[in-house]
């Protein structure tokens, strides 16, 4: 069923949104998420698309619309990258404060200055704390696929959360792959039509949303709820992806997927692209047992999972995409943090990488395992600084390799 | 149809009792009589203002229609969205942004300005205090020359930024100005807006009593004698043409008006009262000359 | 969370309720008091209250003590004299 076409990650986020019927869609231009809104006003233009494409000034005003219509009880959609996003950060925090189930793609590319359009994920990781559900994903079949699945997630009555689906930019947003386009009538018979919550915007029944309250009051209440919610989305999402995986053939795991991780010793943790390069590399290790574990949602963190699959392990390599300046990688403080406290509790090893679109090849990652297994436990640095250029690394500083 | 206040009083009421604006707050009295036109079938959207304040605290408010609070700076994008939106649902309401003029003129004119120029259908109100009131008076965009602000503590330098006309520059279907000492011609723009379709802007002074420097009583009183001295004229814009809606018959003293609060006491000389005054004359001038277009845009 | 629990969902949501800050006639220094021999029905005081506390009873106005704030506008619009404010608890 549905269509093969030869299409980049943005045009299947495009095809994705068109499936799931987004039917509000305000965004702004930024590269290299163009492509996706573009692909968006082509569908509306020809007729495919039965949607309203809000030509906004800013992705602030993107967000803000987002969260108007979303509060009207329209399923909606937009996407950005990178100074858009944090632009856009006010807002995001408040769509998530609103339980609107907004959904969006992040073609992650990475911060300015200087001004750098190619990938990284240090835009995402900023929003790390917004309330957004966030997942990475590798492929443009994935991108598409999660784009459907992130609507009955976020949607469901016990979620209510706003949901965003990460792909690096260029490399998937700009590399063309076989991509199956699934027929609308099967999308439909997966995701049904939205339906809002009971308090949306509606005169016959006046609600006011997002006024002041005090300390005393349910602030503290309200975070708890979504935090509540994130832990029903790591449930939900589980069963969702196997719902999708028996309907459409496809599957691209859950929180997370293990690829070889059973008996292997070191284990390789990533998000995004950096987690297919990784499976590549598997192969071309010969040091020690391999396996990879693709981290897909990251917010809720699928604490679970990294500690069912990883305790075992010797040697656990964590490969992040952005820095959280003094200290380590992202993925790698979650990581850490899950296995604290487990007796014998592998070495984990972070590597920062790929920063501003550096290319990072199965190379690159058979030698930082080599390495990470070397290392003596005790010397472990909070993170290693791999792929940078000879001139630093002659100075043999700590944490350089 | 005319509205008369026997017509207002038999309405509905959307702003309830018990609100926590001070007393005697001209942005409650506009709200009170803009609701009372625009009626249950509307949708507000409030940026940070006085009005995030005066609903009252959770789990309460005093509106008695839906609304939506948004970040300072997007209120006019989250209303595009709003009226997006019922043009998918086939929902007929009328969407109106209430901001203060911070979220008008400053930190919200970029989303202000997009949405007038995508002639997104919706009624932006502007409540003019002339300051961060909610803040605790600090100086604005909106805030007129020679006002004390804690943040002008000798009197502000700039003029005022003219937002009514900068609006009605992206070629809306109407812009008006209006004032609370001034309820019938209030209630009769926004009769009018309402009944329009696409940007309709309504820019409204709203006295404030601990923010100008005056008793809460003075409320009618200072919008009436902003509109008579030709400081604060009233004027819209249907489709490019620009009409005067208020023409004092005699102009009153400028010193009327800004002797009568302390924002303006504390800093004026005799002489910025003539110099004022002249700026008043002139730009009251203008406006007359204006009106005797076809069309300003 | 062991047991899957049905849990409480708390929402940024509220519900329009009159005295949505307390009953705010208590915060009045002042009192107006209309006099309703003086009275001539004109309706400005409805038309200025900024509370809408001024109610239409029969066919004359009357105060909404609990909720009016005492800011004297009404006072001041009320070109027949009608309105007086006088000092609460006084
Ligand atoms: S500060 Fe001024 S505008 Fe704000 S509530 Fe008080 S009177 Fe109204
Ligand atoms: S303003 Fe005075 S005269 Fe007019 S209705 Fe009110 S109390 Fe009566
Ligand atoms: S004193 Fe103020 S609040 Fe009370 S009725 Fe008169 S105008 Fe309204």
């Amino acid at each position: 069923m549905g269509e093969w076409k030869l299409i980049n990650a943005n045009q299947a986020a495009a095809h994705a949104a068109r499936l799931a019927r987004a039917a509000v869609i305000p965004a702004y231009p930024i590269t290299p998420q163009t492509t996706v809104v573009e692909t968006i006003e082509e569908f509306i233009h020809e007729g495919i698309m039965d949607a309203e494409y809000i030509r906004v000034e800013s992705e602030h005003s993107a967000m803000a619309a987002a969260i108007g219509a979303s509060a009207s009880g329209v399923r909606t959609f937009t996407a950005t990258s990178s100074q858009g996003l944090l632009y856009m950060g006010e807002v995001v925090f408040w769509a998530a404060g609103s339980r609107l189930p907004i959904g969006m793609v992040i073609v992650d590319r990475a911060v300015g200055p200087p001004w750098n359009i190619h990938t990284d994920h240090q835009d995402a990781m900023s929003q790390r704390d917004s309330g957004w559900i966030q997942m990475f994903v590798s492929s443009a079949q994935e991108a598409l696929d999660s784009v459907i699945t992130m609507y009955k997630v976020a949607e469901n009555p016990e979620v209510l959360l706003p949901f965003m689906v990460c792909i690096d930019a260029f490399i998937l947003s700009h590399t063309y792959m076989p991509v199956n386009v699934p027929d609308q009538a099967e999308v439909d018979s997966f995701l049904p039509t939205y339906r809002p919550p009971h308090w949306m915007l509606d005169p016959d029944l006046p609600v006011d949303m997002g006024n002041l309250v005090m300390p005393m009051e349910d602030y503290m209440e309200m975070r708890w709820s979504i935090h509540t919610s994130m832990e029903k989305a790591k449930e939900l999402l589980n069963q969702i992806s196997r719902e999708f995986a028996e309907r459409f053939g496809r599957d691209h795991g859950g929180l997370v997927k293990a690829v070889d991780l059973e008996d292997a010793d070191v284990a390789i943790v990533s998000l995004g692209t950096l987690s297919s390069e990784a499976e590549y590399a598997l192969k071309r290790i010969d040091t020690a047992k391999t396996g990879l574990l693709k981290v897909r949602m990251f917010r809720p963190f699928p604490r679970e999972e990294i500690i069912k699959l990883l305790k075992d392990k010797d040697v656990v390599v964590v490969l992040d995409r952005s820095i959280s300046f003094g200290h380590s990688g992202p993925l790698a403080m979650e990581v850490r943090s899950a296995l604290y406290g487990i007796d014998e509790a592998p070495k984990v090893v972070n590597f920062i990488v790929g920063l501003g679109g550096r290319d990072v090849t199965y190379k690159d990652i058979v030698s930082m395992v080599n390495f990470a297994i070397k290392v003596p436990e005790d010397e472990v640095f909070p993170c290693y600084w791999y792929g940078l250029k000879d001139r630093i690394r002659s100075l043999r500083l700590k944490g350089v390799i | 149809m005319v509205l008369t206040i026997k017509d207002l009083m038999s309405r509905e009421r959307t702003y309830l009792p018990g609100s926590a604006s001070c007393p005697g707050c001209g942005a409650s009295l506009a709200f009170k009589l803009a609701s009372k036109v625009l009626g249950r079938n509307t949708v507000y959207v409030v940026p940070a203002c006085c009005f995030s304040v005066i609903q009252g605290p959770y789990p309460k408010t005093c509106i008695n229609a839906p609304l939506i609070n948004i970040a300072f700076a997007a209120a006019a994008a989250c209303a595009s969205g709003i009226t997006r939106a019922h043009k998918i649902t086939g929902r007929k309401a009328n969407v109106v942004v209430w901001a203060g003029d911070g979220g008008t003129v400053d930190i919200g004119l970029q989303a202000l300005s997009g949405a007038a120029e995508r002639n997104e259908d919706m009624i932006y109100v502007c409540y003019d205090n002339e300051a961060y009131m909610n803040t605790g008076i600090q100086r604005s965009g909106s805030t007129p020359q020679k006002a004390w602000t804690k943040t002008t503590l000798g009197g502000k330098v700039q003029p005022k930024k003219e937002v009514p006309l900068i609006v009605a520059m992206h070629r809306v279907p109407y812009v008006a100005t209006a004032s609370v000492g001034y309820p019938m011609d209030l209630v009769r723009k926004f009769e009018k807006a309402s009944r329009m379709e696409g940007f309709r802007y309504i820019h409204i002074l709203s006295p404030c009593p601990p923010g100008w420097g005056m008793s809460s009583n003075k409320t009618a009183e200072m919008g009436k004698l902003a509109v008579d001295t030709c400081f604060f004229p009233l004027y819209e814009i249907e489709h490019g043409k620009l009409r005067v809606t208020v023409k004092p018959r005699e102009r009153k003293p400028l010193k009327n008006y800004l002797l009568a609060q302390s924002r303006f006491r504390r800093t004026l000389s005799e002489a910025d009262v003539e110099e004022l005054e002249k700026e008043v004359v002139k730009k009251w001038n203008q406006l007359l000359e204006l009106e005797k277009l076809d069309r300003i845009v | 969370m062991s047991e899957s629990k049905e849990v409480e969902m708390v929402l940024p949501i509220s519900y329009p309720s009159p005295g949505a800050m307390g009953k705010t006639g208590i915060w009045r220094v002042f009192k107006p008091v209309i006099d309703l021999s003086k009275c001539i029905k004109c309706w400005q005081c409805w038309l200025y209250c900024p509370e809408d506390t001024v109610v239409m009873e029969g066919d004359h106005p009357k105060i909404d003590y609990e909720y009016c704030k005492g800011c004297g506008v009404c006072k001041e619009v009320c070109r027949a004299g009608a309105i007086s404010m006088i000092r609460e608890g006084g």
